[in-house]
C-alpha cells in the first residue's frame, strides 16, 4: 500500500489510471450491454457454406443473392428479398419444413424438415450476413419451465387467440390462408415466429411482447399440450361446432338406434 | 216448519226417517286392496284420472319416441341444473382465482367464472354434472328438432293439433333462448363474446337499439348486471314457462290422443297400440334411463365447453372458433353471409341491416313461419277435417318438399356459422365457402324441393305399380304353348292396405268470379290465389289405386305383364294361380 501511495505522483500514473478506467468500462460495457440473443457465433466458413446451400436450394425463388424474384405474372412474387429477415426467420422457415416450399400456394404449410440443423444454421448465417436481423433465441429464452403459464395464457388470449384459437388449435384467415395449430411446435420456433412474423402473422418483437412475455406464452402453450384432458376427449378443441356435430351424429344416432330397438320390442 | 208437527222423540230422528241404511262394511280383502290407494283417492279423487292415464293407449313407432328424447333431456337438464345452482355464483364481482387449476391461478376474473372453475375442478363430480347439463341441453334441442321433423313430415300438425304445433314452436324458441342464457352464464371468453355479440344485435334495432342495450345491461357493456339477470332468466323464468307450456303440450297430446301410422285396423276413430300400464310405463321409463345413460356416457368421455381452456372473459380478446351452440348457429351463419353493404347511414343515424336481418329478424321469422304453417296448409288445401291417421311423407309430396327445402335453407345458415372450421379442416378458402353458402341459400332449397317432390312422386307411382301388379319375382314361366310370362308375387292384404289407404286429393276448384247474375264476387281475388296455390300443391298428385282399378288390374293385368302377348287366352289360363293368390290375399310361393 505504501509503495503504491509513494508512486501515486509518478508521471505515468494518470496514463495508467486512464488505461485502467477505459479497460474496466470496456469490459463492463461488453458484459452488461444488451446483446442480440445469439446461440453461437457464426464463422466465415458457415457463411460460405450457407451461401452455397442457399444458391442450390433457395435461389430459384429468392434470387441468387436473396434479392427476391418476381414470377413475371403481374406483381406476384416468387420469393421475397431476404436481406434483414435474420437467422431467426431462416431457422423458423426451414426448421419447421415450410421452406423449401413444396409447391407454390397460398401459404407454406408445415412439413418434413429437409435439412440438418447444421445446414439450417449455415443458411441462417449467410442470410444474417446480408443485413442485421433477429437472431435465433438463446436456450434460456425459450425454456418453457422458466415461464409463467397463467400470465402467458392472458397474453395469448389478448394477442394470439383471435387467429390461433383459445387452445392453439388454429383458425381460418381470409382466402384460404390460415393460422396453423400451435400444438407440437418446438419452443424456439414459437419464439421465432413471434419475432419474425412469418407469412400472414404480425411481428411481435420486444416492443410488443418482451422476451419474458414470449417465454410465458411458450410456457402456456406447452401447458396446454401437457395438461390432461380434464373433461374427456376434447373433440379437436375447436369450440361449439364440433360439439354440435357430435350431438347430432353420435348423440342422436345412438338414441334413435335405442328408440328403434325399443320400438321393435313389442311389435 | 210449524210447531204442531214437532215430533215427541229426539228432534233429529224424524229427519233420518228416509235415510237408507248404511252400506255394509267392505270385506277385509276389499279393505286391504283399497288400503292406501283408497285413502288417497278419498282425499284427492285421483283414481279416475290416474286410471284414465294408465289405461291410455299409445301407438308404437320408433319415431314417436323422438319427442321423448327431448322430454327426458329436459328433465336431465332440470335435475343437473338444480345441482349446479348449489355452487354457481351468478355474480360479475371481481375475484382472484386461487383454486386448483394451475394455469389460471392468480388471474383476475368474475365470481361467476371462478365458481364455474370451482365446479369443474374442486367440487367432487362437478365437472361431469356440468357436462351432463350441457350435453343434455344440446340433446334437448336436437331431440325437439327431430321430433318437429317427424310431426311435420307425417302431417301430425293437422286439425285438431294445430294449437299443439304452435305450442311446440314456442317451446322450441324458448328452448334456444334458455340455451343461450345458460351458455352465457359462466363468463368465460366464449360466453362473454356471445354476450358482446348479443349486445351488438340489440343495438342494431332501429331507433330503440341503444336504449334497449342499456336497459338489458343496466348501463354500458359489460356492467355487472347482465350475469345475475341472465341467471334469473335461465334458472327461474324460462324454465317455469318451458315446463308450464310443456305440460300443456303433453296434456293436449293426451286430449287429442296420439296419432298413428296407417295400417289395417287403424282408423281415424281409434288408436291401436298398448296401454300405458304396463307396456309404455316400462318402455318410456326404460327409455328415460337409456337417454340418461347415453348422455352420461358421452359426458364422461367427451369434453363440452371447456371453460378453463377459454380463460376468463375480458372485452379485448376474442378467440378463433367463436361460435354459439349449434341451435343458435343459424343466426350466426346468417350474420356471416349477410354482405356488409347492407349498413346504411343517413342524417347521422345508422341502420345496420347487415346485422339486424340476421340477428333480430331471422330468429322470430323462422319460428313464425313454423308456427303458421299448419294454418297456411289448411287454407291452401281447404281441408277442415280431423286427422288422426298420419300421412306417409311420400303421400304429400309438396309438403315433404317444402319441409326439405326449409331444412336445407336452415342447414345452409347453420353450416355457414362453421365456415372458419370448414375452411381449416378442408383446406379451403373461407371467402369461397361463404360465397358458396350465399349462392346455396338461394339455389339449394328449390333444388331440394324439386328433388324431394320428384322422389315422393316416384315412390307413389311405385306404390301404385306395386298395388296393381304386385312384386315382380323375376321368374319367367313358360306356358304349355311355349309363351312366356313373368310371375308376380302377390302382396298380403296388410301390405296392400298401406299402399292404397290414403285419400285421393285434387286441387280446389275455382269458384266463378261472377255469380249467376253477372255480379263480381268480392272474394274472387283471394279465391283465385287460393285456387292457384291449391293447384300448385296438388297439380301432380298421384292418387292411390281405387278398388275399381285394382279389380281391373286383376282382371286383365296379366295381359300387360306377358312377355309375348300374342296368345291372351293361353296366358290367362296359365296365370290363374296368380290371380287367385292376389284376390285371396295370401302370397303365392313356389
Amino acid at each position: 500500500m505504501n509503495a503504491l501511495a509513494a508512486r501515486r505522483r509518478h508521471p505515468a500514473a494518470i496514463a495508467i489510471l486512464l488505461m485502467l478506467g477505459l479497460l474496466v468500462t470496456g469490459f463492463a460495457y461488453s458484459a452488461l450491454a444488451p446483446q442480440p440473443a445469439q446461440a453461437e457465433a457464426s464463422t466465415a466458413e458457415d457463411v460460405t457454406a450457407g451461401k452455397q446451400l442457399f444458391q442450390a436450394n433457395c435461389a430459384s425463388c429468392h434470387g441468387v443473392n436473396a434479392e427476391g424474384r418476381a414470377t413475371g405474372n403481374g406483381d406476384k412474387v416468387a420469393g421475397p428479398a431476404l436481406a434483414g429477415v435474420g437467422a431467426a426467420a431462416v431457422d423458423f422457415q426451414m426448421g419447421t419444413g415450410r421452406m423449401p416450399m413444396r409447391q407454390p400456394g397460398i401459404q407454406a404449410a408445415r412439413g418434413d424438415v429437409q435439412f440438418s440443423q447444421e445446414e439450417i444454421d449455415q443458411v441462417g448465417a449467410y442470410i444474417a450476413s446480408l443485413a442485421p436481423g433477429p437472431a435465433v433465441p438463446a436456450e434460456e429464452d425459450v425454456d418453457a419451465s422458466k415461464g409463467d403459464p397463467a400470465k402467458g395464457g392472458e397474453l395469448f388470449r389478448v394477442n394470439c387467440a383471435m387467429c390461433h384459437n383459445f387452445a392453439g388449435s388454429g383458425g381460418a384467415l381470409t382466402r384460404g390462408k390460415y393460422a396453423p395449430s400451435l400444438m407440437g411446435v418446438e419452443s424456439k420456433h414459437i419464439y421465432e415466429a413471434m419475432e419474425t412474423g412469418p407469412q400472414s402473422m404480425p411481428v411481435f418483437n420486444d416492443n410488443n411482447i418482451n422476451a419474458e412475455g414470449k417465454r410465458d406464452i411458450i410456457a402456456f402453450l406447452k401447458s396446454v399440450e401437457d395438461s390432461p384432458q380434464q373433461g374427456g376427449h376434447a373433440l379437436g378443441a375447436l369450440g361449439p361446432v364440433t360439439e354440435g356435430w357430435f350431438a347430432w351424429f353420435f348423440g342422436l344416432g345412438i338414441l334413435v338406434a335405442a328408440a328403434v330397438w325399443l320400438g321393435q320390442k313389442s311389435a | 216448519m210449524s210447531t204442531e208437527t214437532l215430533p215427541t222423540g229426539r228432534p233429529a230422528d224424524q229427519l233420518r226417517d228416509g235415510d237408507k241404511p248404511a252400506h255394509a262394511a267392505p270385506s277385509a280383502a276389499a279393505r286391504k286392496a283399497g288400503g292406501f290407494a283408497g285413502w288417497i283417492d278419498d282425499r284427492t279423487s285421483a283414481a279416475k284420472p290416474v286410471n284414465y292415464l294408465l289405461r291410455k293407449v299409445f301407438p308404437d313407432h320408433w319415431s314417436f319416441m323422438l319427442g321423448e328424447i327431448a322430454m327426458y333431456s329436459l328433465i336431465i337438464c332440470l335435475l343437473t341444473g338444480a345441482l349446479l345452482t348449489l355452487w354457481f355464483i351468478p355474480s360479475a364481482g371481481h375475484t382472484i382465482y386461487d383454486g386448483s387449476y394451475v394455469p389460471l391461478r392468480g388471474q383476475m376474473m368474475s365470481e361467476a367464472y371462478a365458481s364455474t372453475l370451482n365446479i369443474s375442478f374442486d367440487v367432487k363430480g362437478g365437472l361431469i354434472i356440468r357436462q351432463i347439463h350441457h350435453w343434455a341441453a344440446l340433446m334437448f334441442i336436437v331431440g325437439l328438432t327431430v321430433h318437429m321433423f317427424r310431426v311435420f313430415f307425417t302431417g301430425a300438425f293437422r286439425k285438431p293439433r294445430e294449437l299443439n304445433w304452435v305450442l311446440g314452436t314456442i317451446l322450441a324458441l324458448l328452448a334456444i333462448v334458455e340455451g343461450f342464457a345458460g351458455y352465457s352464464l359462466p363468463d368465460d371468453l366464449l360466453s362473454g363474446t356471445g354476450i358482446r355479440a348479443m349486445e351488438g344485435f340489440v343495438q342494431t334495432a332501429p331507433v330503440i337499439g341503444s336504449y334497449l342495450a342499456y336497459a338489458i345491461f343496466g348501463g354500458p357493456f359489460p356492467g355487472e348486471m347482465i350475469i345475475p339477470r341472465l341467471y334469473s332468466a335461465h334458472v327461474l323464468l324460462i324454465p317455469a314457462i318451458l315446463v308450464g307450456l310443456f305440460i300443456a303440450h303433453i296434456t293436449l297430446v293426451a286430449v287429442h290422443k296420439h296419432t298413428q301410422f296407417p295400417g289395417p285396423g287403424k282408423t281415424n276413430d281409434n288408436v291401436v297400440g298398448y296401454r300405458v300400464m304396463p307396456v309404455y310405463a316400462a318402455k318410456a321409463g326404460g327409455f328415460f334411463f337409456i337417454v340418461f345413460g347415453v348422455i352420461a356416457l358421452i359426458s364422461a368421455l367427451f369434453t363440452i365447453n371447456p371453460i378453463w381452456a377459454y380463460g376468463p372473459y375480458d372485452p379485448s380478446p376474442v378467440t378463433a372458433g367463436s361460435q354459439p351452440d349449434w341451435y343458435m348457429g343459424f343466426a350466426d351463419g346468417a350474420l356471416r353471409l349477410l354482405p356488409g353493404w347492407l349498413e346504411f347511414s343517413f342524417l347521422g343515424f345508422t341502420l345496420s341491416l347487415n346485422i339486424a336481418l340476421g340477428a333480430l329478424v331471422l330468429l322470430p321469422l323462422v319460428y313464425t313461419v313454423l308456427g303458421v304453417y299448419p294454418f297456411v296448409e289448411r287454407w291452401i288445401t281447404g281441408d277442415e277435417r280431423e286427422h288422426h291417421l298420419l300421412d306417409r311423407p311420400r303421400n304429400n309430396p309438396t309438403r315433404t318438399g317444402i319441409g326439405m327445402a326449409a331444412i336445407v335453407a336452415y342447414s345452409v345458415f347453420m353450416f355457414a356459422a362453421g365456415n372458419d372450421i370448414i375452411a381449416i379442416k378442408l383446406g379451403m378458402s373461407i371467402n369461397d365457402i361463404t360465397w358458396a353458402f350465399r349462392i346455396g341459400l338461394f339455389v339449394l332449397p328449390p333444388i331440394a324441393f324439386w328433388v324431394t317432390k320428384r322422389i315422393c312422386l316416384s315412390l307413389q307411382r311405385h306404390d301404385r305399380e306395386l298395388a296393381l301388379h304386385s312384386r315382380e319375382s323375376g321368374r319367367i314361366i313358360r306356358g304349355a304353348d311355349g309363351s312366356f310370362h313373368e310371375r308376380h308375387d302377390a302382396l298380403t292384404d296388410r301390405e296392400r292396405w298401406i299402399l292404397v289407404q290414403h285419400e285421393p286429393v285434387a286441387p280446389l276448384q275455382l269458384t266463378p268470379e261472377y255469380d249467376e247474375n253477372g255480379v263480381a264476387r268480392p272474394a274472387a281475388r283471394k279465391d283465385r290465389l287460393r285456387a292457384k296455390l291449391s293447384h300448385w300443391f296438388f297439380k301432380d298428385a298421384v292418387n292411390p289405386v281405387t278398388p275399381a282399378e285394382l279389380a281391373a288390374a286383376h282382371h286383365d293385368g296379366h295381359h300387360a305383364e306377358a312377355l309375348e302377348a300374342s296368345d291372351h287366352d293361353a296366358i290367362e289360363q296359365g296365370a290363374d294361380t296368380d290371380s287367385t293368390g292376389l284376390s285371396s290375399g295370401s302370397p303365392v310361393r313356389d
